[in-house]
């Protein structure tokens, strides 16, 4: 009980060794690792991999009591069993690459090719700005972390407002916070893929800047951006990705 | 929140070092405690990456669970109580997760069970709404045609095949002798001669038997009734359907104010994993946009008023003229036809002229009123209604002389009537009493195929209107077969043959003529509804029909047709269509309304054989079925004394729903318009202010800034308002061998404005130039933007 930083105790530990079944050593070794405040340990999360670990040792038993202190969990809108199914996905997209193993804290992203040809964004016109919004650098290669950043607010759970702030970063192609001309140009494009003329696509730009454009600056703030899709009927549905 | 942090740290510090906790710092540490919760449960909301949150969520953990110590509620109890009451909250919202789950599927399923859905989607995504709404409309109408269908078919035909007297039994229901041998030949029965004119299909197959069978089924009642309520069902489904168009039309006003921003949005779908799916989208996706543009357009078109008003009124008269001649030689053919059928030996051409007049009108009219039509310059949404309505009118022309042949051919064979009925009486008289001598053993009774009957003109209208549904669906699928897709077919395998282009030259492709397919729909069912009463059958065939044809035209639009040139919107209420159709279904009431009330039923065939008129039957029904005094109260009702008091109160009902709804209607237009006044002030008033900081932050940095150009640059770009001004803020810019000087000397004033507030740039003032300049230069990264 000496430590307090780390968030389990003792008793929640020897639980978390009951009911998942995992080896005294392994324990031993996540305790280790959660008394370090070490920067990449905050970085990968430790506790992830024990789950990883004793999935792919085909030990784990579901116990909801053993999985509530799982921080991705509080981070993102998934069970444990969609964030096993979606690093899973994660792993798969290069095997090679990406360790099972997560407990060495391994700095590893995938790039954004890869990213970009999972079924659920391949067909995306938007893919190249999801990877570069989500990812940590904004080049499009991504971390674990950005994956399951991503597929969280893109999930059914997400609130309006968190989906709202991050179609207005994929928006944003120029990422000067404000959705100006070009960018509305840029989506245009995208969505229609160029079948419309240069003057219809400056037409639909202005009426767009017209519509939501609510202190007359010529471009679209986050404010506006909200204060639009606010009144939108089928945001939510649309901006949704199933995994 | 960096506060909070700050301050948690402060109140740490001192807990650290022991200090007594007083009562201020006791409750400043339990409220950070619950902030702290809070931001826990929260924090999948936040707009943070994944490594942030963790941090945060690692700090308040660590807080939560150092305090909540420190306040004397066991060590990490509390802590674990509630994350195991989150952990509750968790299961329970998987589970609300999986209740959404199963809505979504239901929806889907649900969505899946509308026939056609599909299809019409790809359809409406390739060839806009406005070709899409024919097929909405198409598979309406098959849905009411089922109906129809089910009512007539369970009603009538099936009580009469399992408990009617069977074939051959009564003369009705046999063939004569002298059509017998050619009954079953091919040519007889596609004329609906033969076999099929004696069977239960048409009218005169019934028989005048009160009830029928062990269940003593009232058939003649159940014929007349089923008769009603074909009409009846019809009228209200239709009046229905036009009232939830309106409701549902004036229901979406919200959209009306974001329209392409809401295309531009949220239109694309991030569910598509599709490549398919997502091709259809991107189209799906133009198209709507060309809708909206056209729309857009048509709404800022500044003409010639008076230019456009005079071409109105021409493209009116001269379509008028058309209509008027055209009546006129219809008029005029029948008036000669009459008198070509009193003669003896009249040539081909003679006796066919009326359907050779019609066709020839019907061919080349639609085309002459579009080409009158495109004088008007109307948006193609109203124009396809003006289109409609002319095409209409020219149709009741068509409508009108088919009704007036009719008539003649019944009025002539109800003159016959008369005779016939005696030489079948004289017949059957001498049939009994050649006997002869042993009357003890009574004759039994002719063969039903040689006693003489009459004309019954009830089976030959109802044959009449059978021949003009199937030959009409014939003609419809051979011209989509020849005209669409074999056009379609010789200009697509021709072209790298011949000396011109043909798919954008002459022939091209063929567009959908939705005004004629619509039209042809609408009269279609007229005939229907005018049909029923007399072929039972027939809405059994228009139900095939209509199946058939959704299969055939769907396959050929998306074969061989090209969209419109000006893809728009269909109008988001069917309600024209539907106008049309009720006056339609109005007008094929009257006719059946006027044989049914006041011309005598035949009298050999027929459920109403026998009668003096056909609504006898529910007299009869009254009088024999019910108690006397329910007879009574009915003759009371039927009484014109209460009639047109009942009309008349009707029609003041109308009239007080009518301006009810009509002040009701101007109250929510009077309230959008407030909205939109107030949306206008708000903007209004944002922009103003946005203005104020701007010159406030100005003025500040007037005073502090020392740099010339910068202050010049500062001051010129929020209050570009002047077209000189921008002119020579843009040689600024454009100035010789200075731009990155430029540009680095605008980039720290334009980040200070987009920190402060942003600049107001008038949209519509013609400065798109600096206005983008000004975006692009805000950008700080605007070196990093994305290239596709």
């Amino acid at each position: 009980m000496g430590n307090k930083q780390t968030v389990f105790t003792h008793e929640q530990l020897e639980e978390y060794q009951v009911g998942v079944g995992v080896s005294p050593e392994l324990a031993q070794l996540v305790w280790d690792a959660g008394s370090q405040e070490s920067p990449q340990s905050l970085v990968c999360d430790i506790r992830l991999s024990v789950w990883v670990w004793s999935d792919w040792r085909g030990k784990r038993r579901d116990n909801p009591e053993a999985s509530w202190f799982l921080s991705p969990q509080d981070c993102t809108f998934f069970t444990r069993k969609e964030i096993m199914r979606l690093f899973y996905r994660y792993q798969d997209l290069a095997p090679q690459l990406v360790p099972l193993d997560y407990t060495t804290c391994p700095e590893v992203k995938v790039p954004y090719e890869l990213i970009s040809s999972m079924p659920e964004l391949k067909d995306n016109p938007f893919r190249q700005r999801i990877a570069q919004v989500f990812s940590q650098d904004g080049d499009g290669h991504m971390t674990l972390e950005n994956f399951l950043d991503m597929f969280s607010v893109m999930s059914e759970m997400a609130p309006r407002d968190l989906k709202a702030y991050y179609a207005f970063k994929i928006y944003d192609f120029n990422n000067d916070d404000y959705i100006c001309a070009w960018d509305l140009e840029q989506t245009v494009t995208r969505l229609t893929r160029g079948e419309l003329s240069a003057e219809e696509v400056t037409l639909v730009c202005e009426k767009v800047l017209d519509e939501a454009d609510s202190d007359h600056d010529g471009r679209l703030s986050l404010e506006d951006f909200q204060n639009m899709i606010l009144r939108a009927p089928d945001f939510l549905s649309t901006f949704h990705i199933r995994i | 929140m960096t506060l909070c942090i700050a301050m948690s740290t402060s109140v740490a510090s001192s807990v650290s070092t022991g200090e007594s906790l007083s009562e201020e710092e006791m409750a400043q540490i339990l409220e950070q405690v619950e902030e702290k919760k809070k931001l826990i449960a929260t924090m999948r909301n936040k707009p943070w990456p994944m490594a942030k949150k963790l941090r945060e969520l690692r700090e308040a953990q660590a807080f939560v669970e150092k305090y909540e110590g420190a306040l004397g509620k066991g060590k990490g109890k509390h802590l674990y109580a509630y994350r195991m009451l989150m952990t509750k909250l968790r299961v329970l919202s998987v589970s609300f997760q999986k209740w959404i789950k199963f809505k979504r599927d239901f929806d889907n399923f649900k969505t899946q069970c509308i026939p056609w859905e599909m299809k019409i989607k790809d359809i409406e995504s390739h060839f806009g709404s406005s070709v899409a709404s024919y097929f909405i409309f198409l598979r309406w109408m098959y849905g009411v045609n089922l109906v129809l269908f089910a009512l007539i078919f369970g009603l009538v035909i099936i009580p009469e095949v399992l408990m009617g007297m069977p074939y051959g039994s009564i003369p009705r229901k046999t063939v004569p002798r002298a059509e017998e041998e050619k009954a079953m030949d091919f040519a007889v029965l596609w004329d609906f001669e033969g076999y099929i004119k004696y069977s239960a299909l048409f009218y005169g197959y019934y028989n005048n038997q009160r009830t029928i069978g062990w269940l003593r089924y009232r058939l003649p009642m159940a014929y007349f009734m089923v008769g009603v309520s074909v009409f009846g069902y019809s009228l209200m489904i239709v009046i229905r359907s036009m009232a939830s168009n309106t409701q549902g039309s004036t229901g979406e006003g919200e959209s009306d104010n974001f329209t392409f921003s809401f295309k531009m949005f949220t239109s694309w779908d991030y569910l598509i994993g599709n490549s398919e799916t997502a091709d259809n989208k991107y189209v799906s996706i133009t198209t709507s946009f060309k809708e909206s543009i056209v729309d857009e357009q048509e709404s800022n078109k500044e003409e010639n008023i008076h230019l456009t008003r005079f071409l109105r009124v021409l493209a009116n008269f001269l379509i008028l003229c058309c209509l008027c001649g055209s009546g006129y030689l219809i008029y005029f053919v029948v008036k000669r036809s009459q008198e070509f059928s009193k003669m003896q030996n009249v040539s081909w051409y003679e006796r066919n002229e009326v359907e050779i007049v019609m066709s020839l009108l019907g061919m080349f009219c639609p085309p002459l009123f579009e080409t009158i039509a495109a004088l008007e310059n109307y948006h193609p949404r109203t124009g396809l209604k003006w289109q409609l309505g002319r095409i209409f009118a020219l149709f009741l022309g068509n409508l009108y002389t088919f009704l007036l042949a009719l008539m003649d051919d019944v009025h002539l064979k109800l003159s016959n009537e008369e005779k016939i009925k005696n030489i079948t009486h004289w017949t059957l008289f001498n049939y009994y009493n050649s006997s002869g001598g042993n009357e003890s053993v009574p004759r039994p009774p002719p063969h039903p195929a040689d006693v003489p009957r009459g004309s019954c003109w009830e089976t030959a209208v109802g044959i009449e209107f059978m021949r003009l549904t199937v030959s009409d669906m014939l003609v419809t699928y051979l011209t989509i077969l020849v005209g669409d897709f074999l056009r379609a077919c010789f200009v697509r395998f021709m072209n790298h043959c011949w000396c011109w282009d043909l798919e954008a030259g002459f022939p091209s492709y063929a567009e959908f003529d939705i005004s004629g397919n619509v039209l042809g729909l609408i009269f279609n069912q007229g005939m229907i509804w005018m049909g029923s009463f007399y072929a039972p059958g027939l809405v059994g065939i228009n139900v095939l029909r209509l199946l058939t044809s959704m299969y055939f035209q769907c396959w050929a639009v998306m074969s061989s047709n090209v969209p419109h040139e000006r893809v728009f919107k269909a109008s988001r209420s069917n309600n024209f269509y539907m106008g049309l159709l009720l006056l339609v279904l109005f007008l094929s009431l009257l006719p059946v309304a006027y044989t049914v009330m006041s011309l005598p039923p035949s009298f050999d065939c027929g459920p109403f054989s026998g009668k003096n008129r056909m609504y006898d039957v529910l007299h009869e029904t009254i009088e024999n079925d019910f108690p006397k005094f329910l007879g009574k109260i009915f003759a009371f009702l039927a009484n014109p004394g209460l009639i047109i008091p009942a009309i008349l109160l009707m029609f003041l009902a109308i009239y007080y729903l009518n301006s009810v709804s009509k002040s009701l209607s101007r109250a929510n237009a009077q309230l959008r318009k407030k909205i939109q006044a107030l949306r206008e002030v708000e903007k209004n008033h944002k922009s103003i202010k946005g203005r104020a900081i701007i010159t406030n932050s100005e003025d500040t940095l007037k005073n502090s800034s020392k740099n010339a150009t910068q202050l010049q640059l500062t001051k010129e770009e929020p209050t570009s308002y002047s077209p000189s001004q921008i002119q020579t803020m843009d040689k600024k810019v454009k100035g010789p061998g200075s731009s990155s000087t430029n540009g680095r000397a605008s980039q720290p004033t334009s980040r200070h404005l987009v920190g402060s507030q942003p600049p107001r740039v008038r949209p519509d003032s013609g400065q798109p130039q600096s206005q983008t300049y000004i975006c692009r230069s805000a950008s700080g990264k605007s070196t990093k933007r994305p290239h596709n």
